[in-house]
This record gives structure tokens, sequence and C-alpha cells, in this order.
């Protein structure tokens, strides 16, 4: 059954972390942006997206992503990502999202690289 | 002109020698004939003369400023005897002075006159036979040439048809002279790809068949370099181009076949567009092309399209359909159609096809121009059992529900977790695309899903209510315009099915819509 969405922001030094859990399909929307904004809010350099969590992705999922993207864009904010699994890096690399962000393994690669 | 003559020659008398008398020279006076070969120009007036005044010429009362009078005299000729047969000039009866050394007489010539009047046509008769044999020689020796070619030319040939599981192929070739400008090729890639070819020189005949040997060298040359179907067209026009004799071109078809997913991409370069026969009726592959050889820096057109099992595709050339029966009619692309539609052309379709053409051009067929066909079918398979059944209520997330009992089946089917994900994914956008576009979310509307597997395949169809409706074309995702603003964030669904499926396939009628995702248990998408 469906295992809603929820996401936590974390503040650190010169980036901010949203640690999504659950499933991100349309019903996260509000959520996921809310979170981004709040996330925006010190103006961090990078924004990390922590999928460790995330069972699901959906096409809408995809969707609020690239919203997300083009928010950091406009900002030109630096996006990053870990914690995808095999088959979402797949789905990440077929739509070519991560020609825009960058992958790291898990929170200590992201973090070696970006401070 | 050459022209060989006669000359009756004295044996050179002995020179004059104080010291020998007259009569020792006698037995030097014995006559023997030798053949003086000459050269007469066409315009040497000697000839003008002879032509116009026919009878016996005494050479040392000819004033002619002539080479050949000067070549006659110089080998000591008193009387040349034309011999015309049929108003034609076919040789000279040339003779040196009398034995006697006397003077010839008027008996003498008119003697000359009536014997060249019977050699004449004697001679032409053993001239023309002399020529016949040459040519008769001549003729065995190009023969015997030209089936040294022709066997030289099959070895260029595949000497058999790949032999690849869940495929039939078969290839057909026959020139209409001893050599071909058609030929086709086989060429298995390092990838488990097939390349085929098939290509048709303009003429035929040696000519043609040699352009063919070089244009086939050059494709396997930049096969081995290039594999997009139209890389390798461009790059083999380039090559081809500088060499290739004025008013000569080649046809040719590039396909590249993925024995594992079905899938053919191809490419043509001014040649016959292959027909594809699919359950839903005879399909033209085209794509833009010029012929090879005619103007260098060409672009080809790329096409693709998946085979289903089942389905079978025909190469071939023009000398099929350009054939013409005794009536004068042309076999035709359309009669070819017809022959593609029927069911009775089955398995054995080229054997079908040569005995259609036989039966059109009639016994005695004077062959026009060379004939090739390859085809190749992806063998049909056994239908998979059906794991389940179920429905789905057209609601907002109930496509989680759907994934996951897709996804338990998938995993009691034996199938790798990996391809799970991949079949997840797609069901849960074909369902989520079903609730939505067909259903309108409407959850008196439910979503009928069958679940179907084979040792080779795993399949799920979706079915919804929206039949009858035309599907809006769905634009293909553009990421720089979506984050630029220039195209909704949205519109992921139908592509990423389309990345996640090995066979995609949609159905409808007047009240349904059906899409069913395949999806290949051994090779296909990695």
């Amino acid at each position: 059954m469906s295992q809603g969405f929820q996401v936590q922001v974390r503040q650190q030094q010169n980036r901010a972390t949203l640690d999504l859990m659950g499933e991100i399909n349309g019903a996260a929307d509000e959520a996921l942006n809310s979170a981004y904004t709040l996330a925006e809010g010190q103006d961090p350099a990078v924004v990390i997206l922590n999928f460790a969590q995330v069972s699901y992705i959906n096409s809408t999922g995809i969707a609020l992503i690239v919203g997300l993207m083009a928010r950091s864009r406009k900002a030109r904010r630096q996006l990053a990502v870990y914690g995808l699994s095999d088959h979402y890096t797949e789905i990440f690399q077929i739509t070519r999202l991560v020609d825009f962000l960058t992958i790291y393994a898990d929170e200590t690669a992201a973090a070696a690289h970006i401070l | 002109m050459e022209w060989i003559t006669k000359l009756w020659k004295k044996n050179k008398p002995v020179e004059p020698d104080q010291n020998v008398q007259p009569q020792t020279a006698k037995p030097a006076l014995a006559a023997q004939a030798i053949t003086l070969e000459m050269d007469i120009a066409p315009n040497d007036p000697f000839l003008a003369y002879i032509l116009h005044s026919p009878g016996v010429v005494e050479v040392d009362k000819l004033k002619l400023e002539s080479p050949v009078v000067s070549q006659l005299r110089a080998a000591g000729v008193r009387l040349s005897v034309p011999l015309v047969s049929q108003g034609e000039l076919i040789g000279l009866l040339n003779l040196g002075p009398r034995l006697s050394e006397a003077d010839y007489s008027s008996d003498d010539l008119h003697l000359l006159a009536n014997l060249a009047t019977q050699a004449a046509p004697a001679l032409r008769v053993a001239q023309l036979a002399r020529q016949q044999q040459i040519e008769a020689a001549l003729r065995e020796r190009m023969e015997q040439e030209l089936r040294v070619a022709r066997v030289i030319q099959q070895t260029l040939l595949p000497k058999e048809v790949p032999d690849l599981p869940g495929w039939k192929m078969a290839a057909y070739w026959q020139p209409a002279r001893a050599v071909s400008g058609d030929f086709y090729d086989f060429i298995h890639l390092p990838d488990g790809r097939l390349a085929i070819i098939v290509g048709d020189v303009t003429d035929k005949g040696v000519p043609a068949a040699l352009v063919m040997a070089t244009t086939r060298s050059v494709l396997r040359s930049v096969v081995e370099r290039h594999t997009a179907p139209g890389d390798v067209l461009n790059t083999a026009n380039n090559l081809l181009c500088p060499d290739m004799p004025p008013k000569m071109f080649v046809t040719c078809l590039y396909a590249l076949l993925d024995p594992a997913t079905g899938v053919v991409r191809y490419a043509n370069a001014g040649h016959n567009a292959p027909y594809r026969r699919t359950v839903a009726g005879i399909q033209e592959m085209r794509a833009r092309g010029m012929p090879l050889g005619l103007m260098p820096d060409m672009l080809y057109e790329e096409k693709e399209v998946r085979l289903l099992p089942g389905e079978d595709v025909v190469l071939y050339s023009d000398g099929l359909v350009e054939a013409h029966n005794p009536q004068g009619e042309m076999f035709g692309f359309p009669r070819l159609r017809e022959l593609l539609d029927i069911p009775g052309c089955g398995d054995e379709l080229i054997a079908c096809l040569v005995d259609e053409l036989k039966v059109f051009t009639g016994p005695g067929w004077d062959q026009e121009d060379d004939v090739t066909f390859v085809t190749l079918q992806r063998t049909p398979q056994a239908d998979p059992d059906l794991l389940a059944a179920f429905d789905i209520v057209s609601q907002p997330g109930n496509e989680r529900l759907a994934m996951e009992q897709v996804s338990e089946l998938a995993e009691s089917a034996g199938i790798n977790p990996k391809l799970i994900e991949r079949i997840k994914t797609a069901v849960a956008e074909a369902t989520m695309n079903a609730m939505e576009h067909g259903n309108q979310y409407n959850p008196e509307r439910q979503v009928h899903l069958r679940v179907l597997s084979s040792s080779q395949k795993f399949v799920v169809q979706v079915t919804d209510h929206g039949g009858g409706t035309p599907i809006t074309p769905q634009a293909e995702p553009d990421l720089e315009a979506k984050l630029a603003g220039l195209q909704s964030p949205r519109g992921w669904g139908l592509f990423l099915i389309k990345n996640m499926v090995d066979e995609l396939n949609v159905r409808e009628d007047a009240e349904h819509h059906t899409i069913e995702l395949v999806f290949h248990q051994t090779g296909g998408v990695q």
C-alpha cells in the first residue's frame, strides 16, 4: 500500500539536505516544494536530495524533480543527489537528469566533494 | 586496313656474275608462292583505283603516288589482280615477272581476270569460314572466362544464410547473364547484431559485376569501423564516388538486425523499399537516400522497426518487379504486394515468389535483369501462459496496486530482480495512463490487467475504456526545454515505458484501448 511521502530538511554550512522518504508521485508535490523553499532559506550553495529512503518514483515524481532542477538552475544553485537505487539511477540516466545534477553514492561521498 | 595479298614470286635471280654461265641460273627460276602481308590505308589511292577500275592492274604502268604501289613494285610485282566479291575487295593476286621474262600477253591478262572472277567467291568463303573459326574460338574463350568469373563472383556471396535462434532467413540470387550486378551479404557484428545488405549495380554483366565486387569490399571494410546504417552508407558512398565509372551507380539497402529484440534499423541508398509482413498487412520500410557512387557527402535517413514473432521482411532487387511477360506487361510492385499478402506464400516465401515469376514470364523467358531476394522471418513463438487477470479501480495512486501484484507474479515466474524493477515502472506508468487518460479517473471504470509468461517472455496487457478516441501524440521529452520553462515538466510516462520494455504493442477497438508490455527473459534491453 501507499507509504505516502515525507521530507526533512537539514541545513549544514553551505549546503542543505532534503531527506526524502516514501513515494515521490503527484501527492508529494506540495511537501517537496515547501521543503525545497525551506532549504533555500539560508541561501546554500548546494541543495542535496537524499533518496536513500525513497521506495518509488513515478513519472509525475520525475516531473517534480525536474521542477526542483529548474528552480535551482534559476537561482544558480547546485543540485546533487545520493542514495538512488540502481534502478532509479538508470532512470535518471535515461531521462538525462544526470546531465544537470551530480549523483553521489551516499552522504559521505557527497560531503567530500561538496566541501 | 590490312590486306593479305598473294604473290607469285620468282626466286630471287642470281646476281649477274661474269664467272657464271647464264644456264647455270636456270634451277633458280622455279616459281613459288609467298604471302605478302600489307597494310592498305583506307585513303590509299590504289584502293580507290582498283575499286573503280576493275580488272588486272599492270603495276609498272600505274601512275599513282601510293605507298601500296611502291610496296608492290619493291616486291617485284608486275600484275596485281583484285579479288572482288559482292562489291568488296577481299584480296589481291599479285604476280611477279613471267619465268620466261617475256611480258604478260593480253591472253594472260584475260585469263587472270577470269581466274579472279572464279577465285574471289571461293576466297571469300574461305575467309568467312576462317573468321567464324576465330570468332568461335574467341567466344569459347570468353564463355570460359565468364564461367570462371561467375564462380569467383559466387565466392563473394555468402556461402550460407545465418542460422540465428528464433529467426529464419533465406536468399536467392539469379543473374541475367553469366555474372551479376546484384549482390547480398550478411555480416555478423561482435555485439551479436547482424548486418544484412542487398545491392544492385546499374547495368548487368561484366561491368556491373566488377563494380559489385568493389562495392561489396568497400561495404565490408566500412562495417568494421561504423555500425549505424546511415554512417555505413555515407562512408561507403564517399569511398565509391571517386572511382565509379560514368553512368554507373549502386542502389543498396543496409539493415542491422538485433536478433534478441527483433529491432531492425536500416538506411537505404535508392534501393527498393523492403516489405514487412505483419498481421495488420504489408508495410513498406521506406528511408530516404541517394544511390551510392553518384555524389559525395550524401546523408542517409535511418529508420527502425521491431519485428514481432511471425513477421518477416522481404528485401529484393528490381529484377523481379521489372520482369515482363510475353504480352509486355510488367510484374510490378502491386503484384508483389498481393503475393506477399496471401497466406499461401508463408514459410517458403522465396520459392513462392520464384514460382510466381516463372508463371508470369512463361517458358523461355529471356531474363532481363538480375533477380535477388533476401528474406528474414522472426519465427512465431508459442503463446505465453496466462498467470493472472485482475481489475484496478481508476483512482490516483492505484497504479501501486497493479505494480505490486504484477511484481509478485514476476517474482513467482522466476524473473530476475533487475528486470522486475523495469516491469514495475512500466506497469505503474501504463496503469496510470490508463486510469487518467483512458478512464478519466472514473472509479466506475476499471483498468483490466492480464499477466502472461512463457520461457521467453513476460507480458502485461493493460486495457482501459479509451477505445475509439484518437490518442494525442506526445512530444518526446526535452529536458532543456523543461528546465527553461518552455515545456511542461510532465510528460515522462510513455517515454519511461518505451525505455523499460523490449516490445510495446498497442491495440484498440471502439470501446477499449490496450497497451501490451513485452519483456524478454533472455537478451533484450539491458
